[in-house]
């Protein structure tokens, strides 16, 4: 039966905390043989936070799952630690004192978010306006003064000497949205239709809203240049679709209209074609000297990287243009090699994991299908960041969660894992006990 | 600092990494909790309902839903009532749009389980009557809520 298992959650906590530990102490001996000054710093620093983070979530949420909060740590850490190795390596713009700074926010948030949070259901009740507020944050950095254009993509809002994503944020609210919508819908979307050739067709109508989705992330794609939200937003219907309904057709429809929206825009827009060159002729001299790169220098480091890697501190992450941002993971690859990132990737899908089973132990549809969601989009983020660096599928800017330097994609993660927690901890709490010998119903007898 | 020092550092890391995944595989594995079909009172059971029910020949021991979206779900009957309907307290939670949130009422009485409707919009059936009123359900034979059948097993 289910426990509350804070012992074990304490316990892997702690190990998270001291792997990352061992992480510092490994950068430190392999850049020049000594244990680096900061290691204590960063560690201790990263411990009372996740102590912190524990405590309310021991208070607040005592029945959640015990290694969403762990699992999290580890990868945030082990992203701390190359953040820390590639600002040693002399890269301009890595700070991995800046990164623990947005980590301690983020636990603020993630704390903030569960205490004022006490039931998630209350979000059902705000759907739309979950899903205006979705709108309004992708569209605001279009907004003149508020919106910033940096490095290529119009999807900043710069607030005094900071600089907030707000597409990040956005993806959770229009994953309520669509929970909420599709609670209401889902019958209507499942049952009426024609069947058409082993497919059941949708009726028109029905077919609105992903439409209306479709149309919305193309337009995002097309204004802000931000692949990789475009396409992390609508991955993510299609599924809580999918979810939803259970009807495979959905899928196809929502691959059809992908495929049919890339072709278009790869043809209509210079950069998006630009992105599928990069993919298929990524080593061609030609696109090599300019735009192919960053994605070859990061194919070159995980190459070298090889089974075992170079170990932490011993490898060349300075040439790979934001090997601290985008593409840090090729240059944790290059250090430790398949076999971390291979442990890395699991811990990730334990993260997904726990977040499916939160959402089939969960009650009500709606926590369902909030649950899935949000383990699904980012399990969808992995897929496209990492999928892009190893050129298995055209790279998109995205971060890599909980590892790249990022606040606002720190923060939103951090919420994300915290509305997880919520679920979970509303799914394991044991049920209030059935009506019992407590005389509710009396049985007449004549 | 020597290659091989190196070598052993950058090995025991990762075997570290791996020994953290796999410790949290272990944390799954003895934390797995099956579906909600049997709520919390969860070392009680164990003991007490042995000794106290000792069904006689003859007498119902378990409550099988034989159609419908829980189909395959058993519950052992013990001395307690059984409340179906979709309300999340009640012992058998249906989703099903067409049974009340209290739907209907199953509890022993002098060796037999009288099925009981608690004013559901559609109605209990039992085999092809509607129950109007507290009635003993003999073994094996349907009772109907929406989508849901259910039958008493030995």
């Amino acid at each position: 039966m289910t426990a509350k298992r804070r012992g074990a959650q304490l316990a892997m906590l702690a190990f998270a905390v001291v792997v990352v530990m061992c992480a510092y102490a490994g950068v430190g001996l392999g850049i020049d043989g000594q244990i680096p000054a900061g290691m204590l710093t960063y560690g201790l620093g990263l411990g009372a936070l996740m102590l912190a983070a524990y405590l309310v979530l021991a208070k607040w949420a005592p029945w959640a799952d015990p290694l969403l909060l762990p699992l999290v740590t580890l990868v945030n850490g082990i992203g701390l630690v190359m953040i820390y190795r590639i600002e040693q390596a002399g890269q301009p713009g890595a700070s991995a004192t800046t990164q623990l700074m947005w980590t301690a926010l983020g636990v603020v948030m993630f704390s903030a978010t569960l205490i004022v949070l006490k039931d998630h259901r209350a979000l059902q009740r705000l759907t739309y306006t979950a899903g205006f507020a979705g709108l309004a944050l992708l569209l605001l950095p279009l907004l003149p003064f508020v919106g910033k254009e940096i490095n290529g993509a119009r999807i900043w809002v710069g607030i005094g000497p900071f600089s907030i994503q707000p597409s990040e944020f956005a993806k959770i609210t229009l994953v309520v949205f669509f929970a909420g919508y599709l609670v209401a819908k889902r019958d209507v979307l499942a049952l009426a239709g024609r069947r058409l050739l082993f497919i059941d067709l949708p009726r028109a109508r029905d077919l609105g809203p992903v439409l209306i989705t479709w149309a919305v992330s193309l337009g995002v794609l097309v204004m802000q240049k931000d692949l990789g939200s475009s396409l992390l937003l609508f991955g993510a219907f299609i599924a809580m679709l999918y979810i939803a309904t259970q009807r495979t057709s959905w899928v196809l429809i929502g691959a059809l209209l992908f495929v049919g929206g890339a072709v278009l825009a790869g043809q209509i827009f210079s950069h998006v074609e630009l992105r599928f060159n990069i993919w298929l002729h990524a080593d061609d001299p030609a696109l090599f000297e300019g735009s192919s790169f960053q994605l070859m220098q990061g194919l070159f480091a995980i190459g070298s990287g090889g089974i075992l890697g170079t170990g932490l501190g011993q490898g060349h992450p300075n040439p790979i243009p934001l090997s601290f941002s985008d593409f840090i993971f090729t240059a944790t690859g290059e250090e430790l090699g398949l076999t971390g990132l291979m442990a890395l990737l699991m811990v990730y899908a334990l993260i997904v994991e726990r977040g499916l089973r939160t959402s089939l132990a969960a009650r009500d549809p709606f926590s369902k299908l909030l649950a899935g969601g949000l383990s699904f989009i980012l399990a969808w983020q992995v897929f496209i960041i990492v999928g892009g660096v190893t050129r298995l599928i055209p790279l998109t800017g995205l971060v890599t969660p909980f590892m790249s330097a990022g606040g606002s994609a720190l923060l939103a993660n951090w919420m994300l894992i915290a509305l997880l927690v919520r679920m979970s901890d509303a799914a394991r709490k044991p049920p209030p006990q059935a009506i019992q010998d407590e005389g509710l119903t009396q049985v007449m007898q004549r | 600092m020597s290659e091989l020092t190196l070598l052993l550092i950058r090995l025991a890391f990762l075997a570290l990494l791996w020994f953290f995944v796999i410790a949290a595989v272990g944390v799954i594995r003895t934390d797995l909790f099956g579906p909600r079909t049997a709520p919390a009172p969860a070392r009680k059971p164990a003991k007490a309902p042995k000794p106290v029910s000792k069904p006689k020949r003859g007498e119902p021991r378990q409550m099988v839903v034989t159609g419908g979206p829980l189909q395959g779900t058993v519950i052992d009957l013990t001395e307690t009532p059984i409340t179906i309907g979709r309300a999340t307290d009640a012992t058998l939670v249906l989703s099903d749009d067409y049974a009340s949130s209290r739907h209907a009422r199953l509890f022993p009485q002098d060796g037999q389980w009288i099925v009981e409707d608690l004013g559901s919009t559609n109605g209990t059936y039992l085999d092809r009557s509607k129950v109007t009123r507290p009635t003993p359900v003999p073994l094996g034979v349907p009772i109907r809520i929406g989508k849901t059948v259910i039958e008493l097993r030995k």
